[in-house]
């Protein structure tokens, strides 16, 4: 069976989540818990590190739409890093980049959820 | 009878119980299988990938997340087409009710269900939906270029 692991780390204010392996039908249930932790706890600034996400399906993607619009409008964001070209294109397929932030780095993401809490300011 | 038809075809077939945790086992089926014909490592992921949706799509709706019944995977390699058929006994599916989302309208009102259809349109060259006797079937078509 392929395996998908999320694990938990923050960088300033940013709440990082990093995906690794494989996100499908089976494995999206495990993300949907992971975001609504998250937001219960009122961590509304999300970064998601793609880099060792090797596989996403419609499931997976599924989960980003089910909580984008709760999390904008507590003020926060879900902004993606480090995607590999495979995963990223499945993004695009479905016009994905129109409606989330994706960056190459992971630094970058941080300094534009940065940037926009000074701003706000 | 043309040239066509005389070239031999290849046929596998996998069966997988209706559930989420066996999606992987059809992927690696098929991927080794796409492999096999030929595809690149993109192609070979794309295939994947619509075979995934499909499966999704029968254990949600033709099954309903029922985890005893059964779905049928047939690869059948006749060069340049690569051709997947994927076979279940539920509920029967109506691609005509579904309506094709425009992308873009769609994502500005964060909706998160129906995006496989849409997907595997994208991945694979063709894909049609039939209700055959006690079954229903969904047929995707590669080509190889």
């Amino acid at each position: 069976m392929n395996e998908f692991k999320i694990s938990f780390r923050e960088s300033g204010k940013i709440h990082v989540m990093e995906l690794k392996g494989y996100l499908d039908a089976h494995t999206a249930p495990n993300l949907e818990e992971a975001f609504q932790k998250l937001v219960n706890a009122k961590k509304f600034n999300i970064l998601v590190n793609c880099k060792d996400l090797a596989y996403i399906s419609s499931a997976g993607l599924g989960v980003f739409m089910a909580f984008i619009e709760d999390i904008r409008t507590s003020g926060g964001d879900i902004k993606m890093s480090n995607m590999t070209p495979k995963v990223y294109n499945i993004f695009d397929l479905l016009g994905f980049p129109m409606l989330y932030e994706i960056f190459s780095d992971e630094h970058e993401a941080v300094k534009k959820f940065d940037a926009k809490k000074q701003s706000s300011k | 009878m043309t040239n066509r038809s005389k070239q031999k075809t290849t046929t596998l077939n996998l069966r997988i119980p209706s559930q989420t945790e066996k999606l992987s086992l059809a992927r690696e089926f098929v991927a080794d299988a796409a492999k096999v014909f030929g595809f690149e490592e993109d192609d070979v992921h794309n295939i994947a990938l619509a075979v995934d949706e499909a499966c999704t799509n029968i254990i949600k709706h033709a099954y309903n997340y029922a985890t005893d019944k059964e779905i049928e995977i047939v690869v059948s390699m006749n060069s340049p087409e690569f051709e997947i058929l994927i076979e279940d006994k539920g509920k029967h599916f109506n691609p005509q009710g579904v309506v094709m989302p425009e992308m873009k309208e769609y994502l500005s009102h964060y909706k998160k269900g129906g995006l496989g259809m849409y997907l595997m349109k994208k991945l694979v060259d063709k894909v049609e939906y039939s209700i055959q006797p006690r079954k229903n079937v969904v047929r995707l078509i590669k080509y190889l270029h």
